[in-house]
């Protein structure tokens, strides 16, 4: 087990360390950093004192790991276009976009879950056969469409709910949120059903389909065997095992719910990191592209640690072989 | 999506070989006789397919002729609405451009990039997996390693950097560099499962008796991977080729979407999308919703064709 995660953790650390490189690589090569920080008219020898202020002389891993040490304190300079300083840019946006995932992935849970378990419970009934048409039709459509069809019904058509921004806000310290506001929770909901429903779709296939195969199972029929009543041996037995899967995917999952965040930030125009790093990318801003970057990879890394140990503690199986097999 | 697909398609790796020679001998011809979903998507696929090669023949409009362009006839409904007008039976754009017409040409637009884009990971992922598959070792350890780091972020989050990156580096870039620097995005992100499919065939293939015997009787390396191994490698190529068409197109249109794709002159699927997401609040839904169509169309068909495609080459599901 401790070898486990000590591998696990030295894997994690070589992907944070390539996307260092790979974000230093953008500093070094996309952009000028000594232009980006005097602006356009500094003198020859201002730049030569800033040159050799940041290190920029020096060879080039010691380069590095100076500018490994800066993002390990947040600190990536400040965005080219706006002209302050990243590290507020991104902690400005992160709250938006943490409520907006986070909302998204327990809206995909909640409905994904259960609707799995009955679609696998009453296969071939009408409800299963309409929950999985609607699954693929969930996978298949593109999250924009999705989004902006919802705005479509929803906002134009019916006009029920706002379609841009988060609304209201509550501050505390730095953090602003917009879930304690009604009218924070009427802009919330249709950009996090819109992030939801792909990973919804995608949840509900997985549970029905690992659920149908644990059903074959035979300590299922021993269960049953032994006399349990049906929801005992569905939930209490069949569901356990059927989860493990589901915690995997949901983690990994996790980080594409930020990733799409993007695209549904964009349209409707909610003020998250995801518009921000649109924005990086349409006018080349590298220290944003670059610090988000770095940030998404974090949470990334974090994320896929955690479902690794969450495996550990859910799937006793997995202790055992790793204790006898070393490996 | 990747991680699902990704499963399916590593599960045909292990078809036996000679799947692409068994192709065209009528038993997936056969097959698709039988299947009402893959005919049904084969004829609307080939349709899209049709309309987006022949556009200029086809569309009753050039949406891009400046000379037959009116503005004001910019925003017009659809035929069947109240003041629709002739000749456009989808209604007209902002700048009065037969929607029709320009959902053709954007699909032209869509499919050549979605296709380019499959082309070029297809060389890179099946180059990369049969050196690694074939050479095994350091070079296989190393290129194994960059697969599992491009795996761990999404697809779309790697187009968006190498996109910016790109546009960075070269900010006066002409239109066509903006078509490859969107191609080599798209591209750069789907040759990992190419490259990990073939790996698991080739270390399989490599050690048949083919193999050993072609080595023994002294035909180089290079000759082995490309002459006996490739062409057996191929049938899973082949599936997940038709199904990364259809990822390839939605991320295409949703890089346009976001304006980062496609430059506005040559407005793909994505781009229609998004000058129709600006004046949808005036109530105009058709400028957003029929290129939406297509896209699903398209995008439907071939994931169902290549879904059909997985379990015709898979002959345990025979």
């Amino acid at each position: 087990m401790l070898a486990f995660i000590l591998r696990r953790l030295a894997q994690a650390f070589l992907v944070m360390l390539s996307v260092a490189f790979i974000a230093f690589m953008l500093f070094q090569y996309v952009g000028d950093p000594v232009a980006s920080m005097l602006g356009q008219d500094a003198t020859a020898q201002q730049r030569e004192a800033l040159r050799k202020d940041l290190g920029l002389d020096k060879p080039f891993v010691v380069q590095f790991a100076h500018f490994a040490g800066n993002a390990l304190q947040g600190d990536f300079g400040s965005s080219l276009r706006q002209g302050r300083k990243v590290s507020t840019l991104i902690a400005e946006r992160l709250p938006a976009t943490l409520e907006l995932s986070i909302v998204a992935a327990v809206i995909a849970l909640l409905v994904g879950i259960p609707l799995g378990v009955y679609a696998a419970l009453a296969r071939g009934s009408f409800g299963s056969q309409l929950a999985m048409t609607g699954s693929l039709l969930g996978v298949s459509l593109p999250t924009f469409l999705i989004g902006i069809l919802l705005i479509l019904i929803f906002s134009v058509t019916l006009k029920w709910l706002p379609s841009f921004g988060r609304g209201d806000t509550v501050s505390f310290g730095g953090w602003s949120t917009g879930v304690l506001t009604v009218d924070g929770w009427k802009h919330l909901i249709l950009p996090a059903v819109t992030l939801a429903i792909f990973q919804l779709a995608l949840i509900l296939r997985l549970v029905r389909a690992e659920m149908l195969e644990v059903l074959r199972t035979d300590y299922i029929k021993f269960a049953r065997a032994r006399g349990l009543p049906d929801r005992s041996v569905y939930f209490g037995h069949a569901l356990k095992n059927t989860l493990v899967p589901v915690i995997t995917i949901t983690g990994l999952q996790l980080g594409a719910l930020i990733a799409f965040a993007i695209i549904t930030e964009t349209v409707f125009q909610w003020p998250g990191m995801g518009l921000l790093f649109i924005q990086a990318v349409q006018f080349a801003d590298v220290p944003v592209m670059a610090a988000y970057l770095c940030l998404v990879a974090l949470i990334f890394v974090v994320v896929n640690l955690v479902v690794d140990l969450l495996y550990f503690a859910v799937d006793p199986r997995l202790r055992i072989e790793k204790a006898a097999g070393g490996h | 999506m990747d991680s699902s697909v990704n499963s399916t398609v590593t599960s045909t790796a292990t078809a036996a070989p000679g799947a692409l020679a068994r192709f065209f001998d009528g038993d997936v011809w056969h097959s698709f006789k039988r299947s009402p979903t893959a005919i049904g998507a084969a004829v609307v696929a080939a349709l899209c397919v049709f309309v987006a090669l022949f556009a200029p023949w086809v569309a009753p409009h050039d949406p891009f002729d400046l000379a037959s362009i009116d503005l004001s006839d910019a925003r017009l409904p659809p035929l069947w609405m109240e003041g629709g007008v002739s000749g456009h039976l989808l209604g007209t754009d902002d700048q009065g451009r037969d929607l029709l017409s320009a959902i053709m040409y954007g699909a032209r637009i869509s499919l050549f990039v979605g296709v380019a884009s499959v082309l070029v990971s297809m060389v890179v992922g099946v180059g990369l997996g049969l050196l690694s598959g074939f050479a095994g070792g350091k070079v296989d350890a190393l290129i194994m390693r960059i697969c599992d780091v491009m795996l761990s972020f999404p697809s779309i989050l790697v187009a968006l950097l190498i996109d910016g990156v790109g546009r960075a580096l070269f900010p006066k870039a002409p239109e066509s560099l903006a078509f490859g620097v969107l191609i080599v995005a798209i591209s750069l992100t789907g040759w990992v499962q190419y490259a990990r499919t073939v790996r698991g065939s080739t270390l399989v293939e490599r050690n048949r008796e083919y193999v050993q015997a072609a080595r023994v009787i002294g035909v180089a390396p290079m000759r082995i991977m490309f002459r006996h191994v490739l062409p057996n490698v191929l049938g899973p190529v082949l599936v997940l080729a038709t199904i990364h068409v259809a990822s390839a197109i939605l991320t295409e249109a949703t890089l346009s979407f976001l304006g980062v794709g496609v430059p506005p002159t040559s407005p793909s699927l994505g781009t229609l999308i998004r000058i129709g997401n600006d004046v949808l609040f005036s109530g105009e839904w058709w400028i957003t919703i029929f290129p939406g169509v297509m896209l699903v169309l398209i995008a439907l068909s071939v994931n169902l064709l290549g879904d059909w495609l997985r379990d015709a080459l898979n002959p345990r599901l025979r």
